[in-house]
């Protein structure tokens, strides 16, 4: 079973590695990509991390994106332009949204179910 | 004036030698209402864009700011990055095919920068962003004819003092609400680098 993906966006490395210990002490199949800092992991964020990100946690039922803030956004949404696959970034909060993504992701929910569940929650 | 292939990689290789010289103070700005990286941040993704403007070789005009575009997208790592990436991705789509580019294309060129940063950031003007500066220079451009009549410095210099007055609403600079009156927006402080640079090109071509 395949499983929709998830990428952890943040200007800080160790935010979303963090975050995703967090989330595999509950959830462990659910595709989870990091896409933290710079390319030199210093502070900020990466359009070509985050296409990266996206591509390797497309396991073919589209990827949903979270992230932190500022010029996270416009990255990701850049990112989400250059590629083909089916990316949504949604507003919620990093943490806890991708929490529950993960765990509406593993119960087999769609792409558009999860970011629903997102709307309705945050 | 038209402007070449050379005198975009002029217009580049002095933005870069602004920027560098003005490190200190861009990051000053961003000090007191941002996080304090812009001037770091610019200096990288210039000199990134240096480095590939003098040992690459470019048919049109589009080529170099494409170039200048994806760098900057790539290696700023803050807000600026994706931002003036799309401005000159914008600009380089606006012109391509054109080469040299002649004044009205020049123009269609920044009108469609700043569309784009103005999409990209979800922004307008009197948010005290680089907009504040980008949107008057586009105006300078409209109503202007050519280059060398252009007032465009004093309209960006104008411009970039004015966001002073304002009280920011987009970017980190907004958390900082009425502490940010009183200071120059650092993205604006770097678009007047930009054209200051591109008034140099101008005057060296007469």
């Amino acid at each position: 079973m395949s499983y929709v993906g998830i990428v952890l966006i943040s200007h800080s490395p160790k935010i979303v590695e963090g975050l995703k210990e967090l989330i595999r002490e509950v959830i462990q199949d659910v595709p989870i990509e990091l896409a933290g800092g710079t390319e030199e992991n210093e502070i900020g964020t990466s359009m070509e991390k985050i296409m990266k990100a996206v591509n390797d946690a497309d396991k073919g039922k589209g990827v949903i994106l979270f992230y932190d803030i500022g010029s996270a956004k416009m990255n990701a949404e850049m990112a989400i332009e250059m590629l083909e696959t089916e990316a949504i970034l949604v507003e919620a909060p990093l943490v806890e949204g991708s929490y529950v993504a993960a765990v509406e992701s593993g119960m087999g929910k769609s792409l558009m179910e999860i970011v629903n569940a997102m709307e309705k929650n945050f | 004036m038209e402007l070449r292939v050379e005198d975009a990689i002029q217009w580049f290789t002095k933005v870069n030698e602004k920027i560098q010289e003005n490190k200190d103070y861009l990051t000053s700005l961003d000090q007191v209402i941002g996080d304090s990286d812009h001037g770091i941040n610019m200096a990288r993704g210039f000199q990134e864009v240096e480095n590939k403007l003098s040992t690459q070789e470019y048919q049109e005009v589009a080529d170099v700011l494409k170039e200048v575009a994806m760098t900057l997208i790539s290696k700023v790592g803050g807000a600026s990055g994706p931002l003036f990436g799309t401005a000159f991705l914008k600009f380089s789509q606006a012109v391509k095919g054109i080469n040299p580019v002649d004044y009205t294309s020049f123009t269609s060129g920044i009108e469609e920068a700043l569309q784009g940063v103005m999409h990209r950031g979800k922004a307008t003007t009197g948010e005290k962003t680089m907009i504040d500066v980008w949107a008057p220079v586009v105006h300078s451009f409209q109503e202007a004819h050519d280059f060398e009549d252009n007032p465009f410095l004093k309209v960006a210099k104008q411009a970039m003092e004015d966001t002073k007055d304002i009280m920011a609403t987009k970017g980190r600079a907004a958390y900082f609400k009425g502490k940010s009156i009183g200071y120059i927006d650092p993205g604006a402080a770097s678009t007047y680098l930009i054209f200051e640079a591109l008034e140099e090109v101008i005057k060296g071509s007469k």
